[in-house]
C-alpha cells in the first residue's frame, strides 16, 4: 500500500423528490410566510445593462410530456461577458446582475419563464470566444443526479459556428438541441430528457 | 443581489476535480420507477470546466432572516412551536480537499413529525402540524460550519412499489463556490432500518457512499432538556490549482 492521498470523496447525489418547491420557492409553493421573496425569481432591474430577453423554457419526459415538477436554474454572464462572481478574474460584473435565477416549471403546463439579458461572450480557456450561453441545471423528481447543459442562442449563428464547445458534439446532428429559437424578443427551448431528440448533456 | 463573499480567503479559480460518476446513483434507477421515462440515455459530452462551471453566485449572510435556521419556530404562531422529536442538526461543507467551504448556502426541505409534507401534491393522511412549514437555510461559517434546529421528520409512504416507505431524511440543496459544485442530497437518520429498504438510497450502487449520508447521533452536542444533535457533513467537488495563477493552491 501507498501512502494515502487524503481526500474526501463528492457526497452522492439524491433526487430533489417531489415536494422541491418547499425548500426552494416557498412561496411559489404556498408557504407564503417564511421568506419575502423566492430566490432567484427576479433577475433584472431598471439598472441592468443588455438587452432585456425571456426564455420559455420546458423539460420533456422519454414520453414527450413535459415536467410539471422540475426546477431549472439558469447561471449567465453580463451583458459584456463578465461573471458576478468571486472566481471572475477579469474585472467586476455588472452589480444590478446576479446572474443567477431559479424557476420551477408551472404545475399545469410545465412552462418555465425567466426574465434576463442577452448574455455577452465569455473565453473559453484557450482565450478564444465561446459563444453567448446560458448554463442550466435541471433537478426534479425521477433525476437522480442534477442534470447539466446550456442554451445557446439561434440568432448568433457566427459565434455558434465558432464555439468550442459546441464543436466538441461529435453527433452534428444533436448541436440543434442546445440552440434555443428565438420567437420576437422570447427563446423558446425545449429540453428532452430521452429520446432521438434527447439534449446533449455536459459532464463538465 | 451582489452581497458580501463569506469569506476573507483569496477566491480560487481552479477547475473543479472531475465528478466521479459512480460513486453517485445512475440516471437509470429501474426500482426508482420515475427515473425510468427521466434519465437522458447518451452519453454527457465532457469537457474541462471553462469559466462558466468554475465561476457561481454567491449568496450573503444579510439575506438571511433570523428564523430562517429554526423550522421548529419559523412557521409557528408566535409563542408556539413544532410537534415532534426536537433535534440539532450540525456539521461542515468541505471539498474533496478536506478544505472547510465557508460562505455555502445551504437550504433544506423536510416533512413534519409524522411524514406529512406541507405540499399541495402530498396527499398523506398523516396530519399537517399547523406550526410547522418544513423549510430552513443558512450559510455556512468562516470554516465550513452549520448548524440548524427542526423536529424529527417522519417516515412516509409513496407510490412507487405496493408498500414502499421512505426512510426520514432532510433534502439539502448546497452552493459551494462555483456552479460546478452545484448539489442536492438527502440526509438520513443513524439507525433507521428503512435506509436499506429505500429504492431512491438503493440506487447508489456502493454502500460506503450511502454511509456517507447518514448523520450520527452525537450525544455530546445535545441540548439537555430540549433538543438531541445529528452530524452531518457535506462534501463538495474538489478544486484544482488555479489555470490563472500559477501557483498552487492547497492541493
Ligand atoms: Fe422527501
Amino acid at each position: 500500500m501507498a501512502q494515502s492521498l487524503d481526500r474526501l470523496r463528492e457526497s452522492p447525489s439524491q433526487t430533489a423528490g417531489p415536494y422541491v418547491h418547499i425548500g426552494l420557492t416557498p412561496n411559489f409553493g404556498g408557504i407564503g410566510c417564511v421568506y419575502p421573496t423566492d430566490l432567484g425569481a427576479t433577475m433584472v432591474n431598471d439598472k441592468t445593462k443588455g438587452e432585456r430577453i425571456g426564455l420559455r423554457i420546458r423539460v420533456l419526459d422519454g414520453t414527450g410530456t413535459p415536467l410539471k415538477d422540475a426546477l431549472i436554474e439558469i447561471w449567465q454572464a453580463d451583458a459584456d461577458g463578465l461573471y458576478n462572481s468571486p472566481a471572475e478574474p477579469r474585472g467586476t460584473a455588472d452589480p444590478n446582475f446576479f446572474g443567477w435565477g431559479r424557476c420551477p416549471t408551472d404545475m399545469d403546463t410545465g412552462l418555465c419563464a425567466f426574465e434576463t439579458i442577452k448574455p455577452g461572450r465569455v473565453p473559453f480557456n484557450d482565450g478564444r470566444l465561446m459563444a453567448p450561453h446560458i448554463t442550466l441545471w435541471i433537478v426534479a423528481r425521477g433525476i437522480n443526479l442534477g442534470l447539466h447543459t446550456r442554451l445557446y442562442f439561434s440568432d448568433e449563428e457566427k459565434a455558434n459556428a465558432e464555439d468550442p464547445i459546441l464543436a466538441r458534439v461529435e453527433h452534428r446532428l444533436r448541436v440543434p438541441t442546445l440552440i434555443a429559437e428565438r420567437q420576437g424578443d422570447m427563446y423558446v427551448f425545449d429540453v428532452h430528457l430521452q429520446g432521438e431528440k434527447e439534449t446533449v448533456f455536459f459532464d463538465s | 443581489m451582489p452581497a458580501e463573499s463569506g469569506s476573507t480567503r483569496r477566491p480560487e479559480t481552479g477547475a473543479f476535480f472531475q465528478r466521479d460518476r459512480t460513486w453517485h446513483p445512475p440516471a437509470l434507477t429501474p426500482n426508482y420507477k420515475t427515473s425510468v421515462l427521466r434519465s437522458p440515455q447518451k452519453a454527457p459530452l465532457s469537457f474541462d470546466n471553462t469559466l462558466s462551471e468554475i465561476a457561481g453566485p454567491v449568496f450573503g449572510h444579510a439575506m438571511l432572516g433570523e428564523l430562517d435556521a429554526d423550522l421548529i419556530h419559523n412557521f409557528a404562531r408566535p409563542g408556539e412551536s413544532a410537534l415532534g422529536e426536537r433535534i440539532l442538526v450540525y456539521g461542515r461543507v468541505l471539498d474533496e480537499r478536506g478544505v472547510g467551504v465557508p460562505g455555502a448556502l445551504l437550504e433544506f426541505w423536510q416533512a413534519n413529525a409524522g411524514g406529512r409534507y406541507r405540499h399541495k401534491r402530498d396527499g398523506y393522511l398523516a396530519p399537517l402540524d399547523p406550526n410547522f412549514g418544513g423549510c430552513g437555510r443558512t450559510i455556512t461559517g468562516e470554516d465550513g460550519f452549520y448548524a440548524f434546529r427542526t423536529v424529527k421528520p417522519g417516515p412516509y409512504p409513496w407510490p412507487n412499489g405496493p408498500n414502499d416507505w421512505r426512510p426520514s431524511h432532510i433534502h439539502f440543496s448546497v452552493f459551494g463556490h462555483g456552479f460546478a459544485q452545484r448539489l442536492i442530497t438527502q440526509m438520513y437518520f443513524e439507525g433507521d432500518p428503512l435506509i436499506w429498504h429505500c429504492p431512491i438510497v438503493r440506487g447508489i450502487p456502493d454502500k460506503a457512499a450511502i454511509e456517507t449520508l447518514i448523520a450520527t447521533l452525537d450525544m455530546q452536542a445535545t441540548i439537555p432538556f430540549d433538543a438531541r444533535a445529528y452530524k452531518f457533513d457535506i462534501v463538495l467537488r474538489g478544486r484544482r490549482a488555479s489555470r490563472f495563477e500559477n501557483r498552487l493552491e492547497g492541493n
